[in-house]
């Protein structure tokens, strides 16, 4: 069979109906704080047991990818990610709703969205078996030093206060210690607690520290939440394609970044978008509008997130080792319905994984449609509604969405309590996303960290493992350049200035 | 007006009708609530996934699968005995964890809350090195070791694990010194022994079965060989006694009625003994055991004092 045969497999009306369904409830689902593309998937196994592995795949491919999309939604009108791939998707989708631009975001976030699960997919379909390498190339002191690349974020995303966030961050990395540690099963920071044990969760923690602050302020003050014009405008996707289209380098680095990081096992779409939002920032000429309302950081991170779909299955199709948590559920739903991974499965049974990955980018393709009208839908209950209804549902589902992540009242205490200090600490002048990185990249780090020490130790070469590996050294490079070049530049204008008054 | 006496009628009789049959019904006549204490698409999750068929058809209910993750599964364990005795609850259970994590500190259970109904299956422990690998026998590997102590290094799933356990063991019996890195569960594990961030990898034999194709077991910790890999002898034929691995069973709230804790124990050895059951999860490398409910007590008072030796060999309890 050749690729066409394949293409015409997947385009069956009722794989065509699965993907269709699929992106229709990834989106809802993603949409709903709390939910994520894992749950949504987990949900589905027992559906998919009867089906064909290529239909499954779709439909399970399918719901993952409406998924990573649908949390730009709550991300962008609410200032909660839905899922934490959105979590930058916040730092300027926000701003863009609250002075009046929330449709135009949400354009945005489904054109990028559409691109970058593109990309990821057609990775997927040409160069899997080579690029499932770099899943092994990434070492312990590999992700060491990418947990410390994304924190220097921070610096970026505190501008003007340095101090405070710098503050946030440790305090996140605090927080991420709590618990039984995931390496070394010591037991630290529970204060003898019980509820503690389990940790901090970090879908619960964002949903606390994003959302609670939000519906607190909507309550104590009088405006409208979003800024609205009275005049429809419908989806402005003229507009949006214009934007798109004038950002395309930005869309195309930041979906291959998406691609890349999405293939690195102990890398998820929050992580991905992160990376591709500071990439996009430096970049760009105009920083000082990130953070702001830049579209191009919606953008990034969208079109970033979503091509972690594709390059995730990378390493779970050709490696059998999962590039990402929904994929672990993927991948124990094929091991059951007796589906062996590897690289055979490219060679021999084509009929699965091509089918599955047309199947994959049709429904990527479907998320345009279905997605701007769930998205006009989603923007116009939420400007529309009245307040006295707005916070009591939004409220409800926070409760509910934390709850349902492992079915635990303690994470909805937690919730609420980091919700609360999140918000006295926004009065303060501190932000929450420092914290999030920091409770994110702390245990990514620490445990990178742990595990390079260890077997730097037994080889007698510590300071090879930490500072001699190609990778290694090349993610530290970008360190050093995002700590620096702002320093760099700033020096290079003041001489440029003296220079010219002279 | 009689149409709607019936709309009432009608369910209200259902409704009744259930009830009484509930009193003389079988068990199970609900779906059951299958609580696993880790994530999914772990080794307990699908060890699960692959009861489910099996009881929908044998007995006709099913078995809904959720997850409650947090602190090794302590999480769930902990709140194990608070869920309602009626039958319909239960959880997965794995060892060592529940031996090895209340005796290093307060965990908010004790293994003896824990009502155990069955072991049904063990993922035997393995040395498992890349197809590659300069070690082609165990004895390579342990010759190696002996002229460069501490070099070696091994990766595995988490500190007091079954993993864990096994190396620390290993090392004494074999009188070589090995690093021991620990990895966040099995998946991580075997990504490190792929890209080369260690030197061999004390996995399970489902490992071998899952990466067939890139890496090698190097000796099983079983009794017998396992089926599915007949070339690959057990630690007892090359001399050393080891023979060990994470057991995964199910256990009830404390408050279960004795006679559905017995019932549940015989469903659960009917699908353990079918045939169809048993050829999928050998192929998966996981190998059957059959602990009952009546066997438990035997069964966990001899690994308990193993384990718990072990443990202090490693250093993970005082």
């Amino acid at each position: 069979m050749d690729s066409l045969a394949y293409l015409l497999a997947a385009l069956t009306p009722y794989h065509i109906a699965l993907a269709i369904g699929g992106v229709v409830a990834g989106t809802v689902v993603g949409s709903l704080p709390g939910l994520t593309a894992t749950m949504a998937v987990a949900v589905l196994i027992p559906i998919t047991f009867s089906m064909e592995p290529a239909s499954a795949l779709i439909l399970m491919g399918a719901i993952y990818t409406g998924a990573i999309y649908g949390g730009a939604y709550a991300a962008i009108l609410l200032n909660t990610p839905g899922t934490p791939s959105a979590i930058a998707t916040t730092f300027d989708g926000y701003p863009m709703a609250k002075r009046g631009d929330g449709d135009l975001a949400i354009t945005l976030a489904c054109i990028a969205s559409v691109c970058g699960g593109l990309v990821g997919a057609l990775f997927l379909l040409f160069l899997a078996p080579p690029l499932a390498n770099v899943a092994l190339a990434f070492g312990p002191v590999e992700y060491f030093w990418l947990a410390i690349l994304g924190l220097t974020l921070i610096s970026a995303l505190s501008q003007g206060n340095l101090l405070k966030g710098l503050i946030g961050a440790c305090f996140g990395l605090l927080l991420s210690c709590i618990g039984v540690a995931e390496i070394s099963a010591d037991v630290r920071l529970t204060f003898g607690s019980h509820t503690l044990l389990g940790g901090i969760e970090v879908v619960s923690a964002l949903i606390g520290l994003y959302c609670i602050p939000v519906l607190i302020d909507l309550v104590a003050t009088p405006d409208r939440h979003l800024e609205v014009e009275d005049v429809s405008r419908g989806f402005r996707l003229r507009e949006a394609l214009g934007i798109s289209w004038r950002s395309k380098f930005n869309l195309a680095r930041s979906s291959v970044l998406g691609t890349l990081v999405g293939i690195l096992p102990g890398a998820g779409g929050s992580i991905a978008g992160l990376v591709a939002y500071s990439e996009a920032r430096r970049a760009s000429k105009q920083q000082r509008h990130f953070g702001h309302g830049a579209p191009e950081g919606v953008q990034a991170t969208e079109s970033a997130n979503n091509a972690t779909v594709g390059g995730g299955f990378i390493p779970t199709l050709v490696l059998g080792i999962p590039g990402t948590p929904p994929d672990a559920v993927i991948l124990g739903a094929l091991l059951i319905q007796g589906v062996r991974t590897g690289p055979n499965l490219f060679t021999e049974h084509g009929s699965i994984v091509y089918v599955f990955i047309w199947g994959l980018l049709i429904a990527t393709v479907l998320m345009l449609p279905t997605g701007l009208f769930i998205g006009r839908y989603a923007y116009r209950f939420i400007v529309t509604v009245p307040k006295a209804l707005l916070v009591p549902t939004v409220a409800f589902m926070t409760l509910i969405g934390t709850y349902a992540i492992r079915n635990s009242v303690s994470d909805v205490v937690i919730m609420i309590v980091l919700g609360v200090v999140g918000w006295i600490l926004g009065r303060l002048g501190f932000s929450a996303s420092p914290i999030v990185l920091g409770l994110i990249l702390g245990s990514i780090a620490e445990q990178g960290f742990v595990q390079g020490w260890i077997i730097g130790a037994a080889a007698d070469n510590l300071w090879g493992e930490f500072f001699g590996r190609p990778i290694a050294m090349a993610i530290f490079a970008f360190i050093l350049l995002s700590l620096f070049s702002p320093l760099l530049l700033s020096r290079f204008r003041v001489k440029r200035e003296i220079a010219g008054a002279d | 007006m009689l149409t709607f006496k019936r709309l009432i009628l009608a369910p209200l009789c259902a409704v009744l009708l259930m009830l009484s049959a509930g009193a003389i019904a079988e068990y199970p006549e609900k779906p059951i609530s299958y609580v696993i204490p880790f994530g999914p698409g772990g080794e307990s999750d699908i060890t699960a996934r692959h009861q489910q068929p099996f009881f929908k058809n044998k007995f006709g209910q099913d078995l809904v699968i959720s997850y409650k993750p947090g602190g090794g599964g302590a999480v769930g364990w902990a709140q194990l005995n608070e869920m309602p005795g009626d039958g319909y609850n239960i959880m997965g259970v794995n060892l060592p964890h529940i031996i090895v994590k209340p005796l290093q500190k307060d965990v908010g259970f004790k293994t003896s809350d824990l009502a155990l109904i069955y072991m049904f299956h063990y993922t035997p422990d393995a040395v498992v090195v890349k197809a590659d690998s300069q070690f082609k026998t165990l004895k390579d590997m342990i010759d190696y070791a002996k002229k460069n102590p501490g070099k070696l290094t091994f990766s595995g799933s988490g500190k007091g694990t079954a993993n864990h356990l096994a190396q620390v063991t290993f090392d004494k019996l074999a009188g070589i010194k090995t690093t021991y890195v620990a990895f966040k569960g099995t998946g991580a594990s075997v990504t490190a022994l792929l890209g080369k961030q260690v030197g061999a990898q004390w996995g399970y034999t489902s490992v071998g079965a899952k990466h067939s194709d890139k890496v090698r077991l190097l000796a099983v910790a079983m009794e017998q060989r396992h089926p599915r890999f007949p070339d690959v002898p057990t630690f007892k034929e090359l001399g050393f006694d080891i023979v060990s691995g994470a057991y995964r069973g199910i256990a009830m709230p404390s408050s279960t009625p004795e006679e559905v804790r017995v019932k549940l124990s015989a469903m659960i050895g009917r699908i353990n003994a079918d045939g169809e059951f048993k050829k999928r999860m050998e192929n998966d490398g996981f190998a059957l055991v059959d602990v009952d409910y009546k066997g438990m007590k035997a069964f966990m008072d001899e690994k308990k004092a193993g384990y718990a030796a072990a443990a202090k060999e490693a250093g993970v309890i005082k």
